[in-house]
């Protein structure tokens, strides 16, 4: 508030148009997250305990050797500098390699992401699927039995551990009753028959016209992906209710029953119209939250995905991987921020 | 009989005679609206239990929690001794579930302890000092947001090492934003109300404003948000327990005993599923008190979100 | 000639204490004249305007004798045939155009909606339509409001855009819920003209609902006098100062009067006895 006021007593300089003022501000500030993004994670490697020249050169390294890496890795200079060339490096997309594989972490992590983005989005396309109408419906009918439906539904969904329903939903679906595919991505005889091209397999063996590759990829996606589909069921329809129960009460909404507009134009053709921008953002931080929450899916299932990928170099203390995975992560979901704030700018006439 | 009807009219007159009998009086009838909603009792009764069961652990559990009888391993529910069997290592189920419950409580005290209470501090020092100071701190709580929060908890928890307390700060440091967010809302209103200028004119200092005047007006959107926050609170740890990060063996932290008894799902399923239950239960209990308590405090929308 | 004649009307909403009764027992005709219902907040008015529409939500209740609309009792009518009756026979103008317009509509279909729900007409004919209905509501640049979504408009402006909305179907009952409420003193009167204009251009019954009572005696032709639910007085507008019922005297009372100028204005005594007294028939 304080800002504002000072800003509009310093007129003189020439007065920016005010929507290039406001994506220069819009820019800055994702610059400034992003920066400070990888100075949490650049914080984090320096107070690892984990000495990265050792960790590189190997435990009975000479000390030549030692000091050698312990200069190529920029160790004797100033701490702000280290800053910089991590910083430098991360831009050219290089978060070193991996002390695990010996490859560049960056190369690691695309190999396995199209894995989790493939999770992601069929578990947040089950979400929207199902998780708009139920909020609607519920919201519409209040009170009504699929009101309480989808309220129990949301509870269940917030209070159950994600690995644990997973585990279980293994043991009933695979385990008893044989209907889905085990852990992995693919069975063992279909591994390496269609060619990677994007790295999400439904997508290359339909590509491919492998049916049979896809069919078995199907059934071991399946279940990991119903199970992230729930969770942003439970998130998407409880949010949707509010937003609906808003709208719903608002005075607009008379009006267009004073129209003689039959109640279900009245509630897709006008209150669901102004939930829209609302619900955009609800499902860009529910498909970042999957991708996050496949980190113990995909450790149940045996998904090689970033999560797994993570997770494994945590505990191996592969700190590069680690890092490079996290602000990996940490850049999609500011992405997926400003891609909501973007839309919401297309959509709402009040935002312009 | 009538010394309790003149208590219950003195605690729901509109009269108060004091600023402690206002307090109770609001207490009290929130404490009735409360009690009106079956769900949040029964949560609130899980919650009760589950204190119980953490306080008179020695007394409940029928085992040493730790003693290990290899020779008696992965025994069904329902065996003789063993209501809820033994895992792999042949310890009672039911006896490490009740001293579980202790480790809960103590993850999820510390952390409803510290988290809140950096936001506020953050939210309200943001929201009445304002400019600068407002800049930089809403933009580091901006940064912490934009961080998916198990995935900073995993790479916190890498540069701490893995451990109970650790988790704790992990987690901790992962849940302070929304509260600053919150707090620093809450400020910005109250600052510019009329009863702040007329203390202020009085000559009350910033500390005493904040202190005195703005926490307490904070504090009861903060329960109900902790309240809320409790499950994502109870699940997170539990997951990074999972993960091998959290609590460590032999300690009975839920979490951990499930990923224990993942190994044998297939064909011990129960090893696995009780643990998971009483997570689910206690978050449960959370979830339902933290919605009954929103309709009593903070009545805006219905349903959890 | 009666175009709505309501006998035994209640509003019924039921509630933790019970069961409130927010409307209770009104009956009123109207004809091609301009109705004033005053009251204070509260009083039902608003819910008398919403039940002839049955705009009443669930869990809230409408009971009457009848609601006759030109001799068809709307209470018989299903749901389907009661759409057909809302904005083409009885339309409704509400306090605040901020609120009572779609945000993320653009003006233009949202007037061009309300013709093309009861015509069979195509989008250009709709458009032509709106444009003169817009016209004759006064506004200038119609084309330019017809893009204009609704935040863009000021209060008066928004509120004619309303009218013409409501206007459009051609209905023969408008029902003005304080439709000036929320406007600019400055903007209050030329409003109040066009839709009085249009109305009595258009022959139609008008019922403005108000707490205004001065407005009301000054715009209307004959004003109920509502409390706590119930009609207590029926009066001609232009004999108000004669009303008997201590409730309107005390109403008008409380009111400055530049002819009558007093040191103390009087403070409205209310008398229980009013609430639970039976409403005043009008059928005459």
């Amino acid at each position: 508030m304080a800002l504002s006021e000072n800003q509009t007593e310093r007129r003189p300089r020439a007065p920016l148009a005010p929507w290039l003022k406001s994506i220069l501000v819009t820019l800055s500030s994702i610059a400034v997250t992003m920066l400070g993004l990888l100075l949490i994670t650049f914080i984090i490697g320096r107070v690892m305990p984990i000495d990265p020249v050792l960790s590189i050169a190997g435990e009975r390294a000479s000390k030549e050797v030692y000091e050698q890496v312990y200069y190529e890795l920029g160790l004797d200079k100033p701490v702000i500098v280290q800053f910089f060339y991590y910083l430098s490096d991360v831009v050219r997309g290089d978060f070193g390699m991996s002390l695990l594989n010996a490859r560049p972490v960056s190369e690691d992590i695309r190999r396995v992401f199209p894995a989790t983005l493939e999770l992601a989005t069929l578990g947040v396309i089950m979400g929207i699927v199902l998780g708009v109408p139920l909020g609607v419906v519920a919201a519409v009918r209040r009170g009504s039995w699929i009101d309480q439906l989808a309220r129990v539904v949301a509870l269940v969904g917030y209070s159950m551990p994600i690995f644990w329903l997973g585990l279980m939903g293994l043991l009933v679906f695979y385990g008893i009753l044989g209907w889905v595919g085990g852990p992995g991505r693919l069975g063992i005889f279909f591994e390496d028959i269609v060619p990677t091209r994007t790295g999400m397999i439904l997508l290359d063996s339909a590509l491919a016209g492998e049916w049979a590759v896809f069919r078995d990829a199907f059934s071991h996606i399946v279940l990991p992906a119903s199970l992230l589909g729930y969770y942003s069921l439970a998130y998407i329809s409880r949010m949707t209710r509010s937003f609906m129960l808003e709208q719903m009460s608002a005075e607009y909404v008379t009006t267009a029953r004073v129209k003689g507009m039959s109640e279900r134009a009245v509630i897709w053709g006008h209150a669901f119209r102004n939930i829209r921008v609302q619900l955009i953002t609800v499902i860009a931080l529910s498909y970042a939250n999957l991708l996050e929450g496949s980190v113990l899916t995909e450790i149940i299932f045996s998904w090689p995905g970033i999560g797994s990928y993570i997770t494994t170099a945590l505990l191996s203390a592969d700190m590069n991987a680690v890092l490079g995975g996290t602000v990996v992560v940490g850049l999609i979901f500011i992405c997926l921020n400003i891609f909501s704030d973007l839309l919401y700018r297309v959509f709402d006439p009040r935002a312009k | 009989m009538s010394d309790a009807t003149t208590w219950r009219a003195w605690l729901l007159t509109d009269a108060p005679t004091s600023r402690r009998h206002a307090r109770l009086a609001s207490f009290y009838k929130g404490w009735l609206s409360l009690r009106g909603n079956t769900m949040a009792m029964v949560g609130l009764g899980i919650l009760v239990g589950l204190l119980l069961m953490a306080l008179f652990a020695p007394y409940l559990a029928p085992h040493d929690w730790k003693a290990q009888d290899l020779g008696n391993r992965l025994q069904p529910l329902g065996s003789p001794g063993h209501v809820l069997g033994t895992d792999s290592l042949g310890r009672d189920i039911l006896s490490r579930l009740i001293y579980g419950s202790r480790i809960t409580l103590y993850i999820v005290t510390l952390v409803a302890l510290i988290a809140p209470v950096a936001g506020l501090l953050v939210g309200t020092i943001a929201g009445y000092v304002g400019g600068w100071a407002d800049v930089v701190l809403m933009r580091i709580t901006d940064i912490f947001l934009a961080f998916p929060r198990l995935v900073l908890a995993l790479a916190f928890v890498a540069a701490l090492g893995a451990g109970i307390e650790n988790a704790v700060l992990a987690i901790s440091l992962t849940a302070w934003p929304p509260y600053a967010r919150m707090a620093r809302a809450e400020t910005l209103t109250i600052r510019a109300s009329d009863y702040i200028s007329a203390i202020r004119l009085q000559g009350a200092g910033p500390i005493r404003i904040i202190t005195r005047h703005i926490w307490p007006l904070c504090i009861s959107s903060l329960i109900v948000r902790v309240t809320l926050d409790m499950a994502g609170i109870i699940l997170a740890a539990a997951g990074l327990g999972f993960l091998g990060l959290g609590a460590q063996p032999p300690s009975p932290e839920w979490g951990a005993m499930i990923s224990e008894g993942r190994r044998f799902i297939l064909d011990h399923w129960w090893v696995a599923t009780v643990p998971g239950l009483a997570i689910f239960t206690v978050s449960l209990a959370f979830n339902l008190l933290g919605d009954g308590l929103r309709d009593v405090l903070d009545p805006k929308d219905g349903g959890i979100e | 000639m009666t175009l709505l004649d309501v006998q035994n009307l209640w509003v019924k909403f039921p509630t933790r204490q019970g069961i409130f009764d927010a409307v209770r027992g009104v009956s009123f005709t109207l004809g091609k004249e301009r109705l004033g219902i005053v009251g204070e907040s509260g009083s039902g008015k608003s819910m008398t305007g919403r039940a002839i529409l049955r705009l009443i939500r669930p869990p809230g209740i409408v009971e009457a004798d009848y609601i006759r609309l030109e001799g068809t009792n709307l209470l018989d009518l299903t749901e389907k045939q009661m759409r057909a009756v809302r904005g083409q026979r009885i339309s409704m103008v509400m306090q605040d155009p901020k609120f009572s317009l779609n945000p993320v509509m653009r003006i233009g279909d949202q007037i061009m909606e309300a013709y093309l729900l009861h015509n069979r007409a195509g989008r250009a004919d709709a458009r032509k339509k709106s444009l003169e209905m817009l016209e004759a509501v006064s506004i200038r640049d119609a084309e330019r409001v017809m893009r204009a979504y609704p935040h863009e408009m000021s209060g008066g402006m928004g509120q004619r855009i309303m009218i013409a909305m409501m206007l459009i179907p051609d209905p023969k009952i408008l029902i003005a819920d304080e439709p000036t409420s929320a406007l600019d003193v400055s903007v209050q009167r030329q409003v109040l003209d066009i839709m009085d204009a249009l109305v009595k251009e258009r022959g139609m019954g008008l019922i403005f609902i108000s707490h205004d009572l001065n407005l009301v005696a000054e715009f209307c032709d004959r004003v109920l006098i509502m409390y706590a639910g119930r009609i207590v007085e029926v009066c001609d507008a232009d004999r108000l100062h004669d009303a008997k019922h201590p409730y309107t005297r005390g109403l008008l009372n409380s009111l400055p009067r530049l002819d009558h100028p007093r040191d103390r204005l009087e403070v409205l005594q209310r008398d229980p006895a009013w609430s639970d007294a039976p409403s005043v028939g009008t059928q005459e």
